[in-house]
């Protein structure tokens, strides 16, 4: 964190800051000067603190009924739907919640890919955000086990059955994981302690996130670098927070919808069949912020490799910094890369679809390819631009862009138009 | 403001893409348009009340639903049988109960508390007297099948004479809207099963709607309750958005930059 001065007004204030210097950092997130420029693809890291913050509260409520027994877990569900006082709105949202968090990252994860607020100074900033990634797919795999229902028990099945690639001592290590010969009470409990914790490791996380931020502070869309405070800046509040919660308050409507009026859309019917490990559902599917990774998983024949692919296909995403090798940061100035990066977004699109389909015929060739292209696009194409691309002219500033550039000017038109 | 709703245009035109996508592949159920869909949607007080009338008479001599007590049926939102007519209802049937102070079992009428008495005693013993075929518990029956009231609705009224090339065991049955056309439970409804108190004819459609609208509910006791809220929580939200909308404009009005 910048140095930043502050003298309380009132005694006590002075001397609890020269003890604890809280009201320093309270006045340094409000002072915090940020580019004017930041546009609505910005507000997602305040929204995204939002899910967490609403996730933590639902789940310790929801924690005080449920019961984390093989026996008693669907039920206690079912409880807290029919019995407990609007449980089932604290149910809805918590489960509609971590959609809203998923549907909020890739936003957040694909803003970040687009403007290159991952290059130099921001490397770090992204690395904890994909920790912070990692740690969420791990809870909400977790959560959507603890409900007991058919695709909780096989979907633990299926991914727990990874470990058991691993050579030598993958078996050993997948009855350890389970706690017993099969998916089963002690599976059940040890991943609610699990689901319990991760909340709080990303919260820890998400601190780590915003501090490691706030050292170079924020990127913006024309991705220079710029003077801080100046005529490019404004303070944190109000001017971003006041844009923070209106996104937010929209976000909000989006959340309230699915809530409300198609709480059950996001989820699969089978969730609401109890656990049974002598049926098996027909197609065991993730959720679907989970399905690309899955369309790479089962793309691959051998499934160590399949393994290795799905973990490499986020793993990465933490060298991204060092693949791309372009000096500039935001899309808007990098035309070929900006081409790419949408492919990309088809691409991952793409394989999210396949990978709700049945893993055979065309569904496996499409995975297939769109697998190839994800792992050319960050391992091939990105170095190469770096080297290669023709970039247009970097503005000066935020408040005084290229004069005389046309393509800088066209861009303005555009914007003029748009608004 | 324009960029704003660009981009939720965007997510939404992701997501319901994806929900079509899905929507287009199964086979084309019956629809019936339900009173309780959409955003103000209701069940037909009437039509739970016929609906639970169907489940007591027909299904439930196999079908449990142990999620549900008997004071649900005089809860807001439900068939909102009065007070009386749910006790009369519970104490017709026998819960076991106890043990007493001479550590003995004994059975008792029904009250309010009671969860749906069960048919049988546990999974095995309702799978062995229907031929192997566990009837499912029809609490969350609605929910837990792809399709959810259409499914239903189709499934009962989905009764065929199988084609000529298909071969049937004994005790299976040919069904439209079965996944594999083969199902283990007989035709369950027929023209003039049940007679309505309320006088309204029971045919088979009529039967098949009321008992789906009273599986519905089942399902989603509270769903009355959630589409009201829902209203309000949204009216609130846009209203709060307009303030903070023009809290904005005025607040980033003091420097000249677009937002």
């Amino acid at each position: 964190m910048s140095d930043h001065e502050y003298n309380p007004k009132s005694k006590f204030g002075k001397w609890f800051n020269d003890r604890l210097p809280l009201l320093t950092l309270a006045s340094h997130l409000a002072d915090y000067p940020t580019p004017k420029n930041l546009n609505y693809w910005w507000t997602f890291g305040g929204i995204l603190a939002f899910c967490l913050i609403i996730q933590i509260l639902t789940g310790l409520t929801l924690a005080m009924h449920y019961i984390a027994h093989a026996d008693f877990a669907f039920e206690s569900v079912e409880h807290i739907m029919r019995d407990v006082n609007y449980g089932w709105l604290i149910r809805y949202v918590h489960a509609n919640g971590s959609s809203m968090f998923f549907l909020a990252v890739y936003i957040h994860i694909f803003r970040s890919l687009f403007y290159g607020s991952y290059k130099s100074p921001r490397e770090i900033i992204w690395i904890i955000g994909i920790m912070i990634y990692v740690l969420m797919m791990a809870a909400a795999f977790m959560g959507y086990v603890l409900p007991w229902g058919q695709m909780s028990f096989w979907g633990a099945t299926v991914i727990t059955n990874l470990f058991s690639a691993i050579p030598l001592v993958g078996e050993s290590i997948v009855t350890w994981l389970w706690g017993g010969y099969s998916v089963d009470n002690p599976t059940l409990t040890r991943f609610f302690t699990l689901h319990y914790l991760m909340p709080f490791l990303i919260l820890g996380l998400v601190i780590l996130h915003i501090w490691a931020l706030h050292v170079p502070g924020n990127n913006n869309p024309i991705g220079i670098d710029i003077k801080k405070p100046s005529k490019d800046t404004v303070p944190f509040h109000p001017y971003i927070v006041i844009k923070d919660i209106f996104a937010l308050l929209m976000f909000m409507l989006l959340f309230a919808f699915f809530v409300f009026y198609s709480p059950n859309i996001l989820g699969h019917a089978d969730n609401y069949i109890e656990a049974n490990p002598l049926v098996t559902p027909t197609h065991i599917v993730p959720e679907w912020y989970l399905l690309p990774f899955y369309a790479i998983l089962r793309s691959i024949p051998d499934k160590l490799m399949g393994v290795v692919a799905m973990l490499s296909a986020i793993l990465v995403l933490a060298a991204v910094p060092w693949l791309d090798t372009s000096k500039i940061r935001s899309a808007v100035f990098r035309p070929l890369y900006k081409q790419f990066y949408w492919i990309l977004i088809i691409d991952v699109l793409i394989l999210g679809y396949v990978g709700a389909m049945p893993a055979e015929g065309l569904y496996l060739l499409v995975a297939r390819v769109a697998t190839g292209y994800y792992f050319v696009h960050f391992l091939v194409i990105l170095p190469v631009l770096g080297a290669k691309e023709k970039t247009i002219s970097l503005p000066l500033s935020i408040s005084r862009p290229v004069l005389g550039d046309p393509l800088n000017l066209s861009t303005d038109k555009k914007k003029e138009s748009l608004n | 403001m324009k960029n704003i709703l660009k981009i939720s245009f965007l997510i939404i035109l992701i997501l319901f893409g994806n929900f079509q996508v899905k929507a287009n592949e199964k086979l084309q159920l019956l629809k019936i348009d339900w009173s309780f869909k959409g955003f103000f949607g209701k069940f037909d007080r009437g039509s739970l009340q016929r609906g639970y009338q169907v489940y007591t008479e027909v299904c439930a001599s196999c079908h449990s639903m142990q999620y549900l007590s008997y004071r649900n049926l005089a809860e807001k939102g439900g068939p909102e049988f009065s007070i009386e007519q749910a006790k009369a209802i519970a104490s017709n049937f026998e819960v076991k109960d106890g043990p007493n102070n001479d550590g003995e079992m004994f059975t008792r009428p029904g009250r309010l508390s009671d969860k749906f008495v069960k048919p049988y005693a546990n999974v095995q013993e309702a799978a062995a007297s229907n031929g192997g075929a566990y009837p499912p518990d029809m609490s969350v029956l609605v929910k837990a099948r792809s399709g959810g009231a259409n499914y239903i609705y189709s499934v009962l009224l989905g009764y065929d004479d199988p084609p000529s090339d298909m071969i049937i065991d004994d005790g299976v049955y040919y069904n439209t809207y079965m996944p594999g056309n083969k199902i283990m439970m007989p035709k369950p409804l027929d023209d003039g099963l049940v007679e309505y108190s309320d006088g309204t004819e029971a045919t088979e459609e009529q039967m098949a709607k009321d008992v789906t609208t009273f599986l519905a509910w089942a399902a989603e006791p509270q769903l009355e309750a959630r589409h009201k809220m829902g209203f309000r929580a949204i009216i609130y939200l846009i209203i709060l958005i307009i303030l903070v909308y023009l809290s904005m404009k005025k607040i980033w009005s003091r420097i000249e930059s677009e937002i």
